[in-house]
């Protein structure tokens, strides 16, 4: 048991802190907030040439796709290692970490030649358009169709939630080719241009006031059938291989922890008091329990296992623990802990921010409630909850 | 990074199970339960003596196996699992450990060969009251070589050949080890809320003393002791909470009320998945205390104090849900459910409260971060 690197890590790791440092600043506490400034996207662009150009975009990802043919734990380390600095890398965790790699899985040559390595170089930015709005955690009873004509498909319907949409190039998209079958089998994904005409993106205004996540509308928009990405009616296989990649994809989320409501706590003078010394103590052993149980996934991954369900709990701890520490952190500054005025709210104000984003983390990409269920039923081996539209087909049950 | 066990380790691991599930069962720790006149199981306790686990992480110079912290963790967690009625933790977690720690070259060479060989069975004797044991609240006294006093409960104190006993050193504290067979002793056997592991009142009239380590120093060395014990407890707390999953899960797939197995009711299937969270979490903080114990890292004490509030809260949300999963038979003496509520309540109080351990982790980090 050990935490050392191996000298090829501790080779690599020197080799990414050099080419990070030439190319960041360090992080600053208020690069723990988690909107985006104005010229968000074109930094993040910039920053994934530069990082592909180096040779440190997608680690893992074989040379013939533009990556490094990397170790996983080489991947870990440039991900603990570019975590220390100002990295604006945001926009591409959905399109690299879950789109591309569905298209790596079920694209053809062409597919992959046209799109894999522009994504890579930051130039093109991609979404995933899943969600519906009757269709979130039941994501297969979505409703938007596509219907074959000729060598096209015409797609009508609504996506919403979709994440960085109004800047993105193209998305995948899950769609019902067959209504006269049960719901998950007549689903199919296509990839998708998100500048050609009839597709409409609205922006959401989100409860914690910023608009990172969009509507989407579809009207009579025509996707070639090359663009298909598995068989008709394959979609839920697909879609599985997104989701699963998803969940190596959401990990730790920007935001304060433990280190920083003590540092507020010392600031403030209320480090002695004893409630908070003892939450302060629960917050510590969350977060070393999330971090400590990724080194095992980590360690597990190194070794050629592939990780299980059980990675849905660090999502659940971590959604939690943020939104419990900003809560506190708003409490202990009492009436003044409403401001949030970052020239007046205590710590850059990364608290009433996180506290107001929070919410949505224990929502998106499974809720608290499906991670749950997802825990009971795949690690647990818990009978499934009673699925009333098993047998049925989708157009029985619309 | 290599953050889990060797292959080594877990080969070790699933012999102990195996050993264990064969040779320390329920019916042979509710022996023990079901029987006031025994203090701990007798034969399983001689055959775990044959195992050579005692000697686990004594060196080969003092008669121990010389294997090391991990695998001594590894056993602590098997021993959790099956609620083993038997003094090892007293003796191999605390006693060894604090001669490993403190005691001298002749301590050493007289004791640690003998509780690897199971001839000396230590404990340590800390608690005199309600409340955390400090240096202003001790009443045994040590005077010339000899101490005073009274110290209750002292976990497995009925059946130890040796005490660790806290006392008052003029002005603070020191540590003493006791021969408990020596006159000057005299002990009696307590009721505790867990009747597998025997806890006794130990009063001391004169009787001879050896210093453990300097003499004053009983209060920072009694915290490195229990920083080290407090990991290995942790791993045994885990290998309960691990059990309690176990049983709740299997229960809440056979029971079936209104028409189906109760777990399919995400009442329960949430509770469990809790359970697993919370278990998880303890789990991956016990392997980092056993990292920082077996590396005799400095994170030591934020490791072993994270490690046990971790496993306290995990013990105790596990063993009261799976008594809650078997609803009114899990309110039965006959099923296991409450000896594994009892057996928790002891591990999260024995050498500390979780909010002495908090308070210790706090004032770890703030002395780590300012
Ligand atoms: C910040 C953010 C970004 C997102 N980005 C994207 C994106 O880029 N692309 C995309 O496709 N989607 C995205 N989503 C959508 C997200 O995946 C869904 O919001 C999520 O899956 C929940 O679906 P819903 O909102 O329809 O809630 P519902 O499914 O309607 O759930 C409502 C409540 O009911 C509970 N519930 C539902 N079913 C069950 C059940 N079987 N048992 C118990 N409780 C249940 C839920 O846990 C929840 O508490 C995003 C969401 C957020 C908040
Ligand atoms: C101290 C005590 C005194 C009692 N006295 C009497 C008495 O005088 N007379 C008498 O007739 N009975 C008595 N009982 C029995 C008591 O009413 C039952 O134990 C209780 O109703 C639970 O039933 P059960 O034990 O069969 O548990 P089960 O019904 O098997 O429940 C097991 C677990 O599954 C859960 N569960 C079951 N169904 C669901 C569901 N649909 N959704 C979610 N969770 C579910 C339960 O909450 C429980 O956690 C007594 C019980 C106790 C403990």
């Amino acid at each position: 048991m050990d935490f050392n690197d191996t000298p090829e890590e501790a080779e690599f790791r020197a080799e990414a802190q050099a080419f990070l440092s030439q190319n960041l600043n360090a992080k600053t506490p208020g690069a723990l907030r988690s909107g985006g400034r104005e010229d968000f996207l074109a930094r993040a662009k910039a920053w994934q040439k530069i990082k592909a150009e180096g040779g440190f975009a997608q680690i893992t990802w074989p040379k013939e796709m533009g990556g490094r043919g990397g170790t996983v734990m080489q991947q870990v380390i440039w991900g603990q290692e570019e975590a220390k600095f100002d990295a604006p890398t945001g926009p591409f965790a959905i399109g690299l970490g879950m789109c591309v790699p569905t298209v790596i899985a079920f694209g053809s040559d062409e597919h992959k030649k046209k799109y894999v390595r522009k994504a890579l170089m930051g130039e093109d930015v991609w979404c995933q358009l899943f969600s519906e709005p009757a269709a979130g955690s039941d994501v297969a009873g979505l409703k938007t169709k596509a219907v074959k004509d000729g060598d096209e498909w015409v797609i009508n319907g609504q996506k919403v939630w979709t994440s960085g949409a109004h800047y993105s190039d193209y998305g995948i998209l899950l769609v019902r080719t067959d209504p006269n079958v049960p719901k998950h089998k007549g689903l199919t994904m296509f990839i998708v241009d998100m500048k050609q005409q009839g597709v409409e993106v609205r922006p959401i205004h989100q409860a914690s006031g910023g608009s990172e996540f969009n509507e989407v509308y579809f009207t009579d928009v025509r996707i070639p059938d090359s663009d298909r990405l598995g068989e008709p009616g394959m979609g839920w296989k697909v879609a599985l291989v997104t989701l699963m990649n998803e969940r190596l994809a959401v990990g730790g989320s920007p935001g304060p922890d433990w280190k920083e409501i003590m540092d507020y706590a010392r600031s403030a003078g209320t480090l002695s008091n004893q409630a908070f010394r003892d939450k302060l103590a629960d917050w510590y052993v969350a977060a070393q329990g999330y971090k400590l149980t990724k080194f095992r996934t980590q360690t597990a991954l190194s070794r050629g296992e592939t990780p299980g369900p059980e990675n849905a709990i660090g999502k659940i701890i971590n959604a939690n623990h943020l939104q419990d520490i900003c809560n506190s952190a708003i409490e202990m500054q009492d009436h003044f802990g409403i401001i949030v005025d970052k020239d007046e709210a205590p710590s850059d104000a990364i608290f009433q921010e996180s506290f107001m984003w929070a919410p949505g983390l224990r929502i998106a990409g499974g809720t608290d409630e499906i991670l749950k269920n997802i825990i009971a039923e795949r690690v647990l081996g818990l009978p499934q909850d009673v699925r009333v539209d098993k047998e049925k087909t989708f157009a029985e049950m619309n | 990074m290599n953050f889990d066990f060797s292959d080594d380790q877990k080969f070790l691991r699933d012999e102990a199970r195996k050993f264990l599930e064969a040779q320390c069962t329920m019916a042979q720790v509710r022996e023990v339960l079901d029987d006031d006149s025994k203090s701990h199981n007798d034969g399983v306790w001689k055959k775990i003596v044959e195992m050579g686990w005692l000697g686990a992480a004594i060196p080969e110079e003092y008669g121990g196996l010389g294997l090391g912290m991990l695998e001594l963790c590894v056993i602590a967690e098997e021993l959790g699992r099956t609620l083993a009625p038997v003094p090892f933790g007293s003796s191999a977690y605390f006693f060894a450990e604090a001669l490993k720690l403190a005691g001298s070259e002749e301590q050493k060479l007289a004791l640690l060969p003998k509780v690897a060989d199971g001839s000396v069975i230590g404990c340590i004797a800390v608690s005199e009251g309600p409340g955390e044991t400090a240096a202003g609240n001790i009443a045994t006294r040590l005077k010339d070589g000899s101490i005073t006093g009274k110290k209750i409960p002292v976990t497995d104190g009925d059946i130890a050949t040796h005490a660790i006993v806290l006392v008052k050193d003029g002005s603070s504290a020191s540590l003493v080890i006791v021969d408990l067979n020596h006159s000057g002793v005299t002990r009696k056997s307590i009721k505790t809320l867990e009747p597998t592991r025997s806890h006794a009142v130990i009063s001391f009239d004169g009787a001879t003393a050896d210093l453990l380590g300097e003499a004053g120093n009983g209060m920072p060395l009694l915290d490195q002791i229990n920083d080290r014990a407090a990991v290995l407890l942790a791993f045994e707390q885990l290998g309960g909470a691990s059990r309690c999953l176990e049983m709740a899960n299997a229960y809440a797939k056979e029971r079936v009320a209104f028409g189906r197995a109760i777990g399919g009711n995400q009442a329960i299937k949430h509770k469990l998945a809790d359970m697993y969270v919370k278990n998880e979490v303890a789990r991956s903080n016990a392997y980092y205390g056993a990292w920082a114990l077996s590396s005799d890292a400095a994170e030591l004490p934020e490791a072993a104090a994270a490690a046990r509030v971790a496993a306290s809260e995990a013990f105790w949300y596990a063993s009261k849900e799976n008594i809650q999963t078997h609803g009114g038979m899990g309110f039965t003496w006959e099923v296991d459910c409450h000896l594994f509520y009892r057996r928790a309540k002891l591990l999260a109080v024995q050498a500390g409260s979780p909010a002495v351990w908090k308070e210790k982790l706090v004032s770890a980090l703030e002395a780590k971060n300012d």
